[in-house]
């Protein structure tokens, strides 16, 4: 059998074996719990980015089991293998986007995910309090998502944004930089 | 096609499901179970260390006279051990099938714990189905 790419893989889970939920259920759901938590943190906003990577985080280590049952996918053998994969494949089945992959640093550690199409922040405006512009991470549920997920598959990775253009970015830019592989808790056989 | 037992395994080794698909299989006591799935761990490990040629996998078949027993592991570390008479076929493809209702029906489960025990009665009902449907 012909090796599958990372795009082909994401593009035939997509049309065949996902359920869609309406869209704008995502946005409002995920902006009502944004909202609460600025509420509940009485707008401590780097509260509420830490309590998003939480969140996210706990979807995250469930999630990646939904994509490696689906996909039947093999072990990355680099890391610039994982983040096609994360785009084509973890972003594209759950958001169905493909954040374009840009930057990457010499050492092959880091790259920035750029997101053209984010639909987590359709039809948001930050407050205008002066403060969340320049503390709240809107989508950072995003982050924890991908800490969680990696770490699963024994990649401790650092995920932050660092640029959104809700804050009047010109983008909006996840940074995800590779700690450590966690050699020791590597299942025993697999290469 | 009879299929006889499934175990799951954390990756610590631990025994989180078990379960007997047909009447009148001989039981073990709930320790032997765990000692029967500590064993395999460690044999699985033992079989991947020693292969003359690197990175093998650990053990994916085991082939008596009375059984056969399949594993599969997930890249996240746990194991699907599928029991079955000898001459079963297609082992692979019904671990396979099974790993998607445990990530279905176990971790999309927000109130069940990462490498807890599995008691999720949703599990257990299409785990069963899909079995019969064999």
């Amino acid at each position: 059998m012909a090796v599958r790419t990372p795009r082909q893989i994401g593009e035939d889970v997509w049309k065949t074996r996902i359920e869609k939920v309406n869209a704008e259920l995502v946005t409002l759901t995920y902006g009502s719990v944004v909202a609460q938590l600025c509420k509940d943190f009485t707008n401590d906003y780097i509260q509420v980015n830490e309590q998003l990577d939480k969140m996210g985080y706990n979807i995250g280590i469930r999630l990646i089991e939904d994509i490696l049952a689906r996909t039947n996918s093999e072990r990355c053998r680099s890391f610039k293998d994982t983040a096609e994969m994360i785009s084509k494949v973890g972003f594209k089945i759950f958001l169905n986007i493909t954040p374009a992959i840009l930057n990457w640093s010499q050492d092959n550690k880091q790259f920035s995910l750029i997101f053209d199409d984010n639909p987590l922040s359709d039809f948001v405006e930050l407050p205008d309090d002066g403060k969340a512009i320049n503390e709240l991470w809107y989508s950072n549920i995003l982050c924890g998502v991908l800490r969680g997920a990696l770490e699963m598959v024994q990649l401790q990775v650092e995920a932050k944004f660092v640029s959104d253009v809700l804050r009047g970015d010109d983008t909006t830019e996840m940074r995800v930089t590779l700690i450590r592989v966690l050699e020791d808790e590597m299942p025993v056989g697999d290469e | 096609m009879v299929v006889y037992s499934l175990y799951i395994l954390n990756k610590a080794a631990g025994l989180i499901y078990q379960r007997d698909f047909n009447e009148g299989l001989r039981k073990l006591s709930s320790n032997d179970y765990l000692v029967l799935s500590g064993t395999f761990h460690a044999v699985h490990a033992i079989a991947s260390r020693i292969s003359p040629v690197p990175s093998s996998s650990g053990i994916e078949v085991l082939e008596t006279e009375t059984f056969r027993l399949q594993c599969f592991q997930t890249l996240t570390g746990t194991k699907f051990l599928l029991i079955s008479e000898p001459r079963q076929q297609g082992s692979d493809a019904i671990l396979r099938r099974i790993y998607e209702l445990y990530a279905d029906y176990v971790i999309k489960n927000p109130f069940y714990q990462i490498e807890m025990p599995v008691r999720c009665d949703l599990f257990d009902r299409h785990l069963g189905a899909y079995i019969k449907s064999l």
